[in-house]
């Protein structure tokens, strides 16, 4: 790998973990576009920090574009406190208006500088290698060096106002309260905000910036439950994402920034697929596993009562009517593998296993329906639909007070035997 | 001041008027309904549809293209609210999410498009970033003109709906009324007038369109039958102002400027208008105050 491969990664590397880690705390506030508003209204700052002091780097485009994003995060919360203007829509209106007042300021007085706000949305990351200034023997581009610093403030502020920040993040009333005042930590993180989104902007544009601000933090939030770990994460996935738009762009010979962001969009989409817990095929899985539990129980159900009534098993095919040939077949064969019933040539009937969870099931049904009869007065046919749903539901410590209640009854409303709590005294019918 | 007039610039003062116009009218149904940044999401999330449309198509065909991004940005946001309804992300992160990620996808293809096409052809596809005002010409009139005609006409026909989804969409629902349905036509509209405007105006002053003459009025009514015409008007005299003083002073770039515009009216509406604006409610506030500590008079009439 080449110097300028490794610089080039490097800058979007500390880029994209200083905007993520302060990203992390935006996404969980709920105010993740209050960082795009601010990648856009420092453009204004940018541009008189750079009338007034004659550079297009330094400490007075620093402090322009600190004092913009501030500005921007108080007139936001002003507007729609003062003359209640929806949020998102004075969010709106202050961002657009700082950006084309940046726009105009830089067109009408900073004409030839290179700040064209064609640059400001996609950064020139490929030519950071290129500025370099010497430390001690070593010439250190530029971007990195800021880049380095402004992550490694960002890292301690975190560390030092830890417990603060954290409690502000999840409990603001709590914070106030313990003496932590909200609106203060709330400054504090857009003055964060706007400090990485200057220093990240100039090298990797806007579009990098708002990318790196949210789509780390809420990827991470789809993979864990803590904050901690959630940094980490989204520190790594900004890392990930950092390599992986370098490969891309070298690749496809287009905008670095760009595909950074793109990959970024990648990964979050992965992990909308795959996270364990919060991830879209997590919750099919799941979802699935309840649907074939609630057909498993209306089998076992069946055949039951059918036994109940007839004495004998059930031919498969008349069970779950209504369902495809696939999921009988599918339901069936979990049955018999989790050895509750018996399929014998077609014919399928219970095992002593599967009577045992019938009953259970019968039991739950036949109780319930004799429950709502007694206290919500449902007329005799209206009972069964409920206590179909409830059924699956229902557990053993629910349903022993349930019996309780109504006095161990013997008998559910259509006359029927409310099987007993265990099936070794009741096996013969 | 006759020589600015020529038939060139009253074509872009005629386009932006309309699209001042046409914004208004639509922009003001999406900031009563909360949806004051789905034109900043669309805008962003149009710009790789529209680079694909152009790599498919391959020259400047406009229709085309305006195909093409009208796709992608509709893809965004539906992207955003299933995002929002089946998975723990917000709202916020997800129109942030799409936002950033489509607009890279965007860069990203359009550079590609740079690196293939000779110089010079590109040029047609950063000024759907940048905006490019002073390029309207005769069939982007019509063009802008027609898609304003197109909202109005369907707002006229849904006013009763749209009224009732605005207000109390709760209400709305419980009533059976097709909320779903309301709300992607709404969109599809928001759609129309955001893909027709990026050439003219760019991203993010695209989104400063939408919002700027709806909130504006929404100071001075608050019906929506007034409202509508009202951000009309705003949006006209934004679009007019802001082209006219751009012609006038060479080196002011139109798209800024005419959001600049919108937002003084913004911000003079904010202080000004009557009941809503922040001296009413100052004055409103004291006489309360003042009528309180005044403990011999009684506040209420018997």
């Amino acid at each position: 790998m080449n110097m300028i491969a490794f610089w080039t990664i490097l800058v979007g590397i500390l880029a994209g973990v200083s905007c993520s880690l302060v990203g992390c705390y935006l996404v969980l506030r709920k105010m993740s576009l209050l960082g795009d508003a601010i990648s856009h209204a420092v453009l204004p700052g940018i541009a008189l920090g750079f009338l007034l002091s004659g550079k297009i780097s330094g400490p007075a485009i620093v402090m322009g574009a600190m004092v913009m994003g501030l500005l921007t995060a108080y007139l936001t919360q002003a507007l729609s406190k003062a003359v209640k203007v929806p949020e998102d829509a004075s969010l709106g209106v202050v961002f657009t208006t700082l950006f084309a007042l940046g726009v105009v300021l830089i067109s009408v007085k900073a004409r030839n500088v290179d700040l064209d706000p064609g640059c400001v949305l996609y950064g020139l990351i490929e030519f950071t290698p290129f500025d370099t200034t010497s430390v001690f023997r070593w010439e250190i581009p530029q971007a990195a060096l800021t880049l380095g610093a402004t992550t490694l403030f960002v890292l301690v502020a975190i560390i030092l106002c830890w417990k603060e920040l954290k409690l502000a993040s999840f409990d603001p009333e709590l914070s106030t309260s313990l003496g932590y005042p909200a609106s203060l930590l709330h400054y504090f993180l857009m003055a964060l905000t706007a400090g990485v989104t200057v220093a990240a902007f100039e090298a990797v544009g806007s579009i990098l910036v708002v990318a790196m601000l949210i789509v780390p933090a809420a990827t991470a939030q789809l993979l864990t439950d803590r904050l901690r770990t959630m940094l980490l994460v989204a520190s790594l996935l900004a890392t990930a994402s950092a390599i992986l738009g370098y490969w891309g762009g070298e690749r496809w010979n287009t905008s670095v920034a760009g595909m950074m962001a793109v990959s970024a969009g990648g990964l979050f989409f992965i992990a909308l697929m795959l996270a364990p817990k919060y991830g879209l095929v997590a919750k099919l899985v799941k979802q699935l596993g309840l649907t074939f539990r609630i057909l498993r129980e209306d089998v076992l159900g069946t055949l039951y009562r059918n036994q109940e009534r007839h004495g004998i098993g059930l031919s498969g095919a008349d069970l779950l009517p209504g369902q495809l040939t696939m999921v009988r077949w599918m339901t069936l064969k979990s049955l018999v593998r989790r050895q509750l019933v018996n399929s014998d040539q077609g014919t399928v009937s219970l095992t002593k296993a599967g009577q045992d969870r019938a009953l259970q099931l019968v039991r739950a049904h036949r109780l319930w329906e004799t429950y709502l009869q007694q206290n919500v007065a449902l007329p005799a046919d209206h009972l069964h639909a409920p206590a179909e749903k409830m059924e699956h539901y229902v557990g053993p410590v629910l349903l022993d007070s349930i019996a309780e209640d109504l006095h161990q009854p013997a008998q559910d409303p259509h006359g029927r035997e409310i099987p007993a709590q265990h099936s070794a005294t009741n096996s013969g019918r | 001041m006759s020589d600015i007039f020529t038939y060139n610039t009253m074509l872009v003062l005629l386009g932006t008027s309309l699209l001042g116009a046409a914004s208004g009218l639509i922009g003001s149904l999406a900031v009563l309904r909360r949806q004051s940044l789905a034109g900043d999401a669309f805008s962003h999330a149009a710009l790789p549809g529209l680079c694909l449309a152009f790599m498919v198509v391959g020259e400047r065909n406009l229709a085309a293209l305006l195909l093409g991004a009208f796709i992608s940005g509709i893809l965004g946001l539906v992207v955003v609210s299933l995002l929002r309804r089946y998975t723990r992300i917000k709202q916020d992160a997800a129109l942030g999410i799409v936002l950033s990620t489509f607009f890279g996808m965007g860069v990203v293809l359009s550079r590609i498009i740079q690196n293939q096409t000779i110089k010079g052809s590109k040029a047609g596809l950063d000024s759907y970033i940048l905006g490019k005002t002073a390029g309207i010409i005769a069939s982007d009139v019509y063009l802008i003109g027609s898609a304003a005609l197109l909202c109005l006409i369907v707002i006229v026909f849904l006013f009763k709906e749209l009224e009732l989804l605005t207000f109390d969409a709760d209400f709305a629902r419980s009533q059976g009324w097709p909320v779903a349905r309301l709300d992607l036509i709404l969109i599809i509209l928001l759609g129309l007038v955001v893909v027709i405007g990026l050439p003219a105006v760019g991203v993010v002053m695209m989104a400063a369109l939408l919002i700027l003459p709806g909130v504006t009025a929404r100071f001075w009514t608050d019906r929506l039958a007034a409202m509508l015409p009202v951000s009309v008007g705003f949006g006209v005299i934004t679009g007019a102002v802001g082209t006219w003083l751009s012609a006038e002073y060479a080196n002011l770039p139109a798209g800024p400027i005419i959001v600049l515009i919108g937002a003084g009216l913004f911000l003079f509406s904010s202080v000004f208008a009557p009941r809503r604006g922040l001296i009413a409610r100052w004055r409103r506030a004291n006489i309360i105050d003042t009528s309180l500590l005044d403990l011999d008079t009684p506040v209420f009439e018997a």
